[in-house]
C-alpha cells in the first residue's frame, strides 16, 4: 500500500511540474520574449485560464502527501521552513501579478507587475530545483524524525547542510533552464508570427544549455550519491526512466527543427517526467534520506499512514483524480488554438 | 513573546483570519451568481446576465486572493505544526487531500471557463459552469469545516501505539455531527456576507443616483436571500451549534457566556466585561434564566460555570472568547433586524424610497465580515487549550525545531505582504464598483487602454 501511494504522490508531483512548469516557464521568459504591451498580454493570455488549475496540482499533491505520508509531510515542511515560506510568498506575488496586471490600464502599473511576474517565476524555478536537490542529497534528520535547515551554511553538501550548497544551487539552475525550455516550447506551440519566431529561437538556444546541464547534473549526482546507481543494478527495468528523459530531450530538438510544435512540447513534458521519475526511482524505498545515518532515513514503511485510511483513500483518489483529469482536458480543449495579439475574448481581464 | 508557541499561534491566527475574508465572500457570491445566471436563463432578460458579469468580476478578484492566501494555510500544518501533522495527518489529511482533489480542481477549471468562456460556451453551458463553481466552492467549504470539526470533536479514529491517530471509520469522519452543524452555520454566514455586499453596492448605486436599475436588482436579491440566511443562521443552525458546545465543550460554553459560577436558572449576559482573576462579570446586563432555557429548554436548569472545571481545562483567553462570541451574536441580531425591515418594505414596494434603510444597508457592508471572523475566533479560541479537543494540547502540536525567530521572520513577512494585498483588493474592487455594471461590459482596464490608444 505504501509503494502504491509512493507512486501516486510521484505522479501528482510530476503532474504539477509538467503543468505549472510551462506557466512558470512563460514567466521566466516574459520580459525577454515579449516587448510590447500587446505581446505581453498574449503571453499572459496563453496561461490565463489554466495557471490557477495548474497550481491546484501543487495543493492536491501537498494534501495527498499529508494524508499518505504524515511523518514525511511533518518532517520536510518544518525542516524546509524558511524556503517553503519564501516559495509561498513567491506564489502569492506571481498569482497576484497574473490576475491584477491588466485590471488597471497604464504603463507604470503593467510594467511593475510584468517585472514581479517574471522575477517570481525565475526564483520559483530555482527554489523548486534546490528543493529537489535537498531531497536527493538528504537532510540531517534526528532520531525523532525532525530536522531544521538554515538557508545556507558553508555551501558544502555534507555535514551541517543548508538549503543552498553548490550541489542544490546547480540543480536550481538546471531547473531554471529546463522550465525556460518548457515555457518556450509551450509558447512556440501557442503563439504566432514574430512572437512564435522568438519563442522558437529561445527554445533552440536554451536546449543546448539544458542538454549540457543534464549531463553535468547526472554525473555530479552519481559521484556525490553513488547509492543511486544501486537501484538500477537491483531493478534494471528502472533504466526506462532515464531513457524516457533522453528520448524527450532529443525529441524536443528534432520536433522543433521539424516545426512540429505540439510534439515538441509533448517531448518537453516527457523529458521532465523522465528526469523526475529517475530521481524518484533512485530514491525508493526512501522518501527522505538522512545525512545523519542510514537508520534515520524516512522510508515508505516508516512514514506512511495506517493501511485502512490508505485503502479508503485509493478509492476516492481514483474517482477524484479521474474527474480532475476530465476537467483539465475539457478546459484545455475549450481554450485550444493559437493566441493572437488581435484577439479579444469575452470580458476577459487579460 | 519569546515563547515560540505564541508566535506560531499568532502566525496561524493572522494568516487564517486574513484568508477567510475572501472565501466567505466568494462562497456567498457563488450562490448569488448562480441565482442570477438561473434567472437569466429562465427569463432571457439580458439584465440578469449583465448583473452576473459585474459580480463575476468582483468574484474573480476575491477568488484570486482567496487562492493565493489559501495555499499558505495547507502548508502551515506541516511547517508550523509538524507534531500535530505527524500524529493526526492520517485522519485530517483525508479531508484536506479530498478538498484539493475534489473541489479545487472543480472550482478552478470552471472559474476559468466561467470568466473567459461565455462566448465559447453558450448560455446553457455557461450556466452549468456557474453551477459547478458554486458546487466546488461549497464542497470545499464542507471538507475544510470537517477538518476543523475533527479537531473540535474527534470521531472515527483510534489511537495507535506509537501515539498517532489512525482512521477507523471513513464515514464517521465524513458525517461528524459537529461538522454538519458547523458547516450549515458557516455557509449561512458566508451567504450573508455575499448578500450584504450585493445589497450594499445596490444601495450605494440607488443613493448616489447611478446605475439605478442594477442598484434595485442588487438590493432585491441581496435582501431576499439575506433574510432567509439570517433567520436560518439563528435557528436551527446557531442553536444546534450551541447545543454541540454545551454537550461536548462545557468549559467553553461557560467561558463564552462569562458564567463563572454554576447556577440553577442561569442568566444570559448581554453586556459586561469578564474579570478573569476575580472570576466575575463586571457591569453585567443580563436576562435572568435565559441561558438555562436556551441550553436545556428549562428555565431553572443548572448550567455549569467555570468553577466546575479545573483551570487547566479553561480556554486560555476567556476575555477574547467572550467578546468574539458576543460580537457574533450581537451582529447576527442586528442583521436580522435590518434585513427583516428591508424585506418588509420591499414586499410593500417602499424599500427604494426609504433612504434610511438604504443607508443602513450600505453602511452594514463591513459588519458580516466582522461577524464571520468573530464566529471563527469563538470556535478556535473556544477549542483551547486543546489542539484536538480532549486529546492533544496545543503546546504538544507545534514544530519543535522552528524557533520563535524563524516564526517571527515569516509572520512579519506575511504581515507586510498581506497589507499590500488588502490595499490592492480594496482598490480594485472599488474601481469595479465605480465603473459599474452594464451592457458596456469592458472592465475599467480596457476602457483606459482604449482611451490611451485614442490619444
Amino acid at each position: 500500500m505504501g509503494t502504491i501511494w509512493f507512486c501516486l504522490v510521484a505522479i501528482m508531483i510530476a503532474g504539477y511540474v509538467v503543468l505549472d512548469g510551462f506557466d512558470i516557464g512563460v514567466g521566466i521568459l516574459h520580459l525577454f520574449l515579449a516587448r510590447t504591451d500587446d505581446e505581453r498580454r498574449v503571453l499572459i493570455r496563453s496561461i490565463g485560464p489554466v495557471w490557477d488549475g495548474n497550481e491546484v496540482w501543487l495543493i492536491a499533491a501537498g494534501g495527498t502527501l499529508y494524508f499518505a505520508f504524515p511523518a514525511l509531510y511533518a518532517a520536510s515542511f518544518s525542516g524546509f521552513y524558511l524556503p517553503l515560506m519564501m516559495v509561498l510568498w513567491l506564489l502569492i506575488l506571481r498569482g497576484v501579478s497574473i490576475e491584477f496586471r491588466s485590471h488597471v490600464g497604464g504603463h507604470i502599473w503593467s510594467v511593475f507587475w510584468d517585472a514581479v511576474f517574471s522575477l517570481a517565476s525565475i526564483l520559483l524555478a530555482i527554489f523548486f530545483g534546490a528543493a529537489l536537490g535537498n531531497v536527493a542529497r538528504g537532510v540531517p534528520l534526528d532520531a525523532a524524525g525532525n530536522f531544521f535547515e538554515p538557508l545556507w551554511t558553508n555551501f558544502q553538501p555534507a555535514g551541517q547542510t543548508g538549503i543552498l550548497d553548490w550541489y542544490t544551487i546547480l540543480i536550481g539552475v538546471a531547473s531554471l533552464a529546463v522550465l525556460a525550455l518548457h515555457g518556450a516550447a509551450w509558447l512556440t506551440w501557442r503563439t504566432t508570427d514574430e512572437l512564435q519566431d522568438r519563442a522558437h529561437a529561445a527554445a533552440s538556444l536554451v536546449w543546448w544549455l539544458v542538454a549540457a546541464l543534464t549531463i553535468l547534473v547526472t554525473f555530479t549526482s552519481f559521484r556525490l550519491l553513488p547509492v543511486g546507481l544501486l537501484s538500477f543494478r537491483v531493478h534494471p527495468f528502472g533504466f526506462i526512466f532515464p531513457m524516457l528523459a533522453i528520448a524527450g530531450l532529443l525529441g524536443v530538438k528534432l520536433f522543433l527543427r521539424a516545426e512540429q510544435e505540439a510534439l515538441a512540447f509533448t517531448a518537453s513534458c516527457t523529458y521532465i517526467v523522465g528526469m523526475l521519475t529517475s530521481v524518484t526511482f533512485t530514491l525508493y524505498p526512501n522518501v527522505l534520506p538522512a545525512t545523519t545515518g542510514l537508520n534515520y532515513n524516512l522510508t515508505v514503511a516508516n512514514a506512511k499512514a495506517a493501511d485502512y485510511g490508505l485503502k479508503i483513500g485509493l478509492i476516492w483518489w481514483l474517482i477524484g483524480m479521474s474527474l480532475a483529469v476530465t476537467y483539465t482536458v475539457f478546459t484545455y480543449t475549450r481554450f485550444a488554438g493559437k493566441i493572437r495579439t488581435t484577439d479579444t475574448d469575452d470580458h476577459a481581464t487579460y | 513573546m519569546e515563547d515560540a508557541l505564541t508566535v506560531h499561534r499568532l502566525h496561524f491566527a493572522f494568516t487564517i483570519t486574513f484568508h477567510y475574508i475572501f472565501p466567505q465572500l466568494t462562497m456567498g457570491l457563488a450562490l448569488l451568481i448562480f441565482i442570477l445566471k438561473t434567472l437569466a436563463l429562465r427569463t432571457k432578460n439580458e439584465i440578469w446576465n449583465d448583473s452576473a458579469r459585474f459580480w463575476a468580476k468582483i468574484f474573480g478578484i476575491s477568488f484570486a486572493l482567496g487562492v493565493v492566501t489559501g495555499i499558505p494555510m495547507e502548508f502551515q500544518f506541516g511547517t508550523n505544526w509538524s507534531q500535530f501533522s505527524k500524529s493526526a495527518g492520517g485522519v485530517i489529511g483525508q479531508t484536506l487531500a479530498m478538498e484539493g482533489v475534489f473541489s479545487f480542481f472543480l472550482e478552478s477549471s470552471f472559474l476559468g471557463l466561467f470568466l473567459f468562456g461565455e462566448k465559447r460556451l453558450g448560455p446553457r453551458l455557461h450556466w452549468v459552469s456557474s453551477l459547478m463553481m458554486f458546487l466546488g466552492s461549497w464542497l470545499s467549504g464542507y471538507l475544510i469545516v470537517l477538518t476543523d470539526a475533527w479537531m473540535q470533536h474527534p470521531v472515527g479514529y483510534h489511537l495507535a501505539t506509537n501515539g498517532s491517530y489512525e482512521l477507523k471509520s471513513y464515514w464517521a469522519l465524513l458525517l461528524n455531527p459537529w461538522g454538519l452543524w458547523q458547516y450549515a452555520h458557516t455557509m449561512l454566514g458566508a451567504v450573508q456576507t455575499g448578500c450584504f455586499t450585493m445589497a450594499a453596492v445596490g444601495a450605494f448605486y440607488i443613493l448616489s443616483k447611478q446605475h439605478d436599475t442594477f442598484g434595485k436588482i442588487f438590493v432585491r436579491v441581496g435582501v431576499t436571500v439575506g433574510i432567509i440566511a439570517a433567520l436560518l443562521q439563528l435557528f436551527p443552525t446557531g442553536d444546534g451549534q450551541g447545543k454541540m458546545i454545551a454537550e461536548f465543550q462545557r468549559p467553553t460554553l461557560a467561558a463564552m457566556e462569562g458564567l463563572f459560577q454554576t447556577q440553577a436558572g442561569a442568566p444570559i449576559a448581554i453586556l459586561g466585561q469578564p474579570d478573569v482573576p476575580k472570576q466575575r462579570l463586571d457591569n453585567p446586563l443580563t436576562v435572568p434564566r435565559a441561558l438555562s432555557f436556551l441550553t436545556y429548554q428549562n428555565w431553572s436548569a443548572t448550567v455549569q460555570g467555570l468553577d466546575q472545571f479545573p483551570q487547566s481545562e479553561w480556554p486560555d483567553n476567556i476575555a477574547l472568547l467572550y467578546f468574539s462570541y458576543h460580537i457574533m451574536v450581537g451582529l447576527g441580531t442586528i442583521f436580522i433586524a435590518i434585513l427583516a425591515l428591508a424585506a418588509w418594505q420591499l414586499f410593500r414596494g417602499k424599500l427604494f424610497q426609504s433612504r434610511l434603510l438604504l443607508w443602513a444597508l450600505m453602511l452594514a457592508l463591513p459588519l458580516p465580515f466582522i461577524a464571520n471572523t468573530a464566529g471563527w475566533i469563538t470556535a478556535e479560541v473556544g477549542r483551547q487549550p486543546w489542539l484536538i479537543y480532549g486529546m492533544m494540547r496545543t503546546r504538544a502540536g507545534v514544530s519543535p525545531l522552528v524557533s520563535a525567530g524563524s516564526a517571527w521572520f515569516t509572520l512579519l513577512g506575511f504581515l507586510g505582504m498581506y497589507t499590500v494585498l488588502g490595499m490592492l483588493f480594496l482598490f480594485l474592487v472599488y474601481r469595479e464598483i465605480e465603473h459599474g455594471p452594464g451592457p458596456d461590459n469592458s472592465s475599467p482596464a480596457h476602457t483606459t487602454v482604449a482611451a490611451a490608444a485614442a490619444d
